[in-house]
């Protein structure tokens, strides 16, 4: 259930400040700061209208079917939860998945400085977007309070937020008493530790995990039970089983996400938490269990995971997964393109090539990607309205007057004396119209982007 | 410290005290011990008193699975009839598992090539190099070896511009495969508008009464041929329509206008692979999936993903040292682009690599169980078994 701009503006001072010249929401009217707070484009606090109980009911009615939850403080934060739908297309989907890599606190000291690193410095280009992990899970392998507690200072000065994994209340305090002012992620709430880990909660302010396995009614109980306790910032593990059991899992996790999107259940309103690294229990093969690992991984985030724990650190399983999360979590309102016209790569001047492509935003971050350092050339940026190359033939956003008017307009024929296009090889069929078009002489390029710089070459040792 | 205030030090974290084999004077216990005993005492009473209260508030909170009434359901579409083992595809009366079983489990046709297709990925051409070069033993070692539930055959080399076999050479190929192997088949033919559908025509007769898939029908091509050769040789249509919803919705109608009920129509919305446009798909097979059970007869139909688009990406087979081996890499690429249209609904998988094969079926296997019938293992002590 989604809540409307007419929702909203029943709700609010409906002034239209009459009196005023410029309204503190910078609105023209009422329904225009609806329309913005319904989008989620807008704050709440910027109108200086409201009554405190109009206030609070438009919080409530504000707030996000799934409640937005910050593990961290300062650099060292992130976000997590706050969608609203069951269906991206229906909505985006708000807060990219976590993903977060466990280590052990019995760990030796190399291993465990040698395991923060790989996690920190794992990263992932893709369509000009920088793809890194999110957080470290420190799980209480060894089972005593004083060494995990140890191993959590040691965190204190790693880049990334904090999970601390236990279900030994007194080793959570342990560890608490050490980073416990750094918001840390509270893994977990179960039935035996329930007051204990909730009173640490609140001690420290700290956003806490209630793990029950494949058992929502459990998991109802302690999650009212938490909020009883005035605990706000909750997350839920309904367990991960990742062998036969995926199924179980993935019916909980649906349910759970159903529960808040379209029932309200207060009990239910909060971002969910799967544990891929469970793979390894069963699976000791460093490839088979890495492939699992990212199986499961691409399950849950398909089916709502908000935060994810792994062990594998291989680029290879995860670079797929951070993949997936990228597609996942685009806007479909918003076309992925880049602003048309020309761009620049490495050392250009009067006789350097120019290429063409589209301004989708896929098509645009590869070509850059595969010319950047390796090539010095202009790049010409055709407005295709986010289409790729040949989506934009066949629809003829891309065409031989719209090629014309863009040389006329980036005014790149006062920059190089040649007079030769390097279009896209999937738009060989318009290369005579746009030298018609344009006067220009046309080369067809490579089909594949990779294929540009040796293209290049070629071309120089002909001339 | 004397005796008593270390006593009444321990007595400070008690919740209730056990006296065993006590003895002390009367006047003693009310004079000294009697204030810190009847605190703790108190405080006992009040922390029971309000545990009980949680377990009982608790108690009484119930849990509803959140279980939804849908006034439509999937029409089932069987593969494989004569020689052939039939499959069952489609049949889902709702969403998810727990709101009713699903009938049938997920399907992984294998592709095979009536060429030796020079093209493929060295990931995958490595498992098939010595049966490349014969399509009946490409097809039997898809089964044999790796479990496929289905083949698809492509016609490639009919392509005018690839071998130009011929639709009568096409036909010879389709009886060796039809030799080879008793899984029900789908038929692909080159992709060339003009050509497919006399391919698929002379396949479709060169296959009688076998149910195969004939893959596709599209707007571009003369789908009332295909649609033809279904009807009269007794075979289902593939019906592809490019993540546009309401082209699908045209183009069922018009094969249904043709003859073809919606048993023996297979919907492809278009796989857009991982990383090049997935979500463009989760989006259009979501919405086919759900106009469906919400009643659309335009759109009631199993659906059907060409996976192997996967190994497009050029993340999936492209050389790069800083991304890791494409051996690894490529399959995840294709499990993780089927795992995702499965989970939007997808009931058949074109796909290319056994291992993701194999995975992509054991997941699957487990969504036509029905919700808490499976025993799961006690994971309730991980963050210390995790090695």
């Amino acid at each position: 259930m989604q809540v409307t701009a007419m929702d909203v503006y029943r709700l609010l001072p409906q002034t239209n400040c009459e009196d005023c010249d410029e309204p503190a929401c910078g609105e023209a009217s009422c329904m225009a700061f609806a329309t913005k707070l319904s989008e989620k484009e807008a704050q709440l606090e910027m109108c200086t209208e409201l009554s405190e109980e109009a206030f609070s009911k438009l919080e409530a009615l504000l707030a996000p079917a799934v409640r937005e939850i910050t593990i961290g403080t300062g650099d060292k934060t992130i976000t997590i939860g706050g969608d609203e739908v069951l269906y991206r297309y229906e909505l985006t989907y708000y807060n990219p998945t976590a993903m977060v890599i466990d280590i052990a606190d019995n760990l030796d000291e190399e291993a465990f400085n040698e395991r923060v690193k790989t996690i920190e410095e794992t990263e992932f280009e893709r369509i000009g977007e920088l793809l890194t992990l999110d957080a470290i899970a420190l799980r209480n392998a060894s089972g005593d309070a004083a060494k995990f507690a140890e191993a959590a200072s040691k965190l204190k000065k790693a880049k990334l937020p904090l999970i601390l994994c236990s279900f030994d209340s007194e080793a959570m305090k342990a560890a608490l008493e050490k980073v416990g002012d750094e918001r840390p992620l509270i893994y977990a709430v179960n039935q035996d530790n329930l007051d204990e880990m909730a009173a640490l909660a609140l001690e420290y302010n700290c956003p806490v995990t209630i793990f029950s396995p494949n058992d929502l009614e459990k998991m109802k109980q302690m999650s009212r039970a938490l909020r009883d306790k005035g605990i706000q910032d909750i997350v839920l593990d309904p367990g991960t089983f990742v062998g036969d059991g995926i199924g179980d899992s993935l019916d909980d996790f649906v349910m759970i996400r159903r529960l808040a999107v379209e029932e309200r259940d207060d009990d239910f309103r909060f971002p969910l938490l799967g544990i891929p690294a469970l793979t390894w229990l069963y699976e000791k093969d460093e490839v088979q269990g890495g492939i699992r690992e990212a199986t499961i991984a691409a399950t849950l985030m398909n089916k709502y995971a908000d935060i994810l724990i792994f062990h594998g650190t291989n680029i290879w399983e995860l670079i797929p997964v951070l993949t997936l999360r990228q597609g996942i979590y685009t806007d479909p309102r918003k076309p992925q393109a880049v602003d048309a016209g020309l761009y620049e790569f490495g050392e250009v001047d009067k006789d350097s090539p120019v290429l063409m492509t589209t301004n989708f935003a896929l098509t645009f971050y590869t070509v850059e990607g595969d010319i950047k350092g390796k090539a010095n050339t202009y790049l010409l940026v055709l407005d295709t309205e986010g289409r790729a190359v040949d989506v934009s033939l066949a629809g003829g956003q891309l065409n031989a007057e719209a090629v014309a008017d863009l040389i006329k307009e980036t005014g790149i024929e006062d920059k190089v004396e040649n007079r030769t296009l390097i279009i896209p090889g999937l738009s060989a069929p318009v290369s005579g119209e746009i030298e018609d078009e344009s006067g220009w002489e046309v080369l067809v390029g490579p089909r594949d982007s990779s294929g540009i710089p040796d293209f290049l070459d070629k071309l120089k040792e002909k001339s | 410290m004397d005796q008593m205030s270390q006593l009444l030090k321990l007595l400070e974290k008690t919740d209730y005290i056990e006296i065993n084999e006590f003895r002390m004077d009367f006047e003693e216990l009310e004079l000294q011990l009697a204030p810190a005993v009847q605190r703790v005492v108190q405080q006992a009473v009040t922390k029971q008193a309000a545990v009980q209260e949680t377990m009982k508030k608790m108690e009484a909170i119930e849990f509803t699975p959140p279980i939804k009434d849908y006034p439509g359901d999937v029409a089932q579409v069987q593969l494989g009839a004569g020689s052939r083992k039939p499959v069952y595809l489609g049949g889902q009366k709702a969403l998810y598992r727990f709101e009713e079983p699903q009938p049938n489990p997920p399907v992984v046709t294998f592709d095979v090539f009536d060429i030796p297709m020079p093209g493929l990925p060295r990931p995958i051409r490595e498992h098939f190099s010595d049966v490349m070069e014969h399509p009946g033993d490409w097809a039997k070692k898809a089964v044999n070896d790796f479990g496929a539930n289905m083949v698809t055959i492509h016609l490639i080399g009919t392509g005018p511009k690839v071998m130009d076999k011929t639709p009568r050479q096409a036909a010879e190929d389709i009886e060796e495969v039809l030799q080879a192997v008793d899984v029900p088949l789908v038929i692909g033919a080159s992709g060339d508008p003009q050509k497919d559908p006399i391919v698929l025509e002379a396949a479709a007769a060169a296959a009688e009464d076998e149910r195969c898939l004939l893959a596709s029908a599209n707007l571009d091509l003369d789908y009332k041929k295909v649609a033809k050769a279904a009807v009269d040789y007794n075979h289902a249509v593939l019906s592809w329509a490019i993540t546009d919803i309401n082209m699908q919705k045209t183009l069922n109608k018009y094969l249904m206008k043709e003859g073809l009920t919606p048993n023996d129509i297979v919907m492809d919305p278009t796989t857009c692979a991982l990383g090049y446009g997935i979500e463009f798909s989760i989006d259009v097979i979501t919405r086919t999936r759900l106009a469906a059970l919400k009643g659309d007869k335009d759109l009631q139909m199993p659906m059907s993903s060409g996976t192997t688009n996967a190994w497009g990406s050029r993340e999936a087979w492209m050389k790069n040292d800083a991304w890791g081996p494409t051996d690894y890499r490529g399959p995840i690429w294709e499990i993780i682009t089927g795992l995702t249209m499965m989970l939007c609904g997808v009931d058949i998988f074109m796909m290319l690599h056994p291992l993701s094969v194999q995975l992509l079926s054991e997941i699957g296997s487990t969504f036509t169980k029905e919700y808490l019938t499976t025993d799961v293992p006690d994971i309730s002590n991980w963050i210390t078994e995790l090695e």
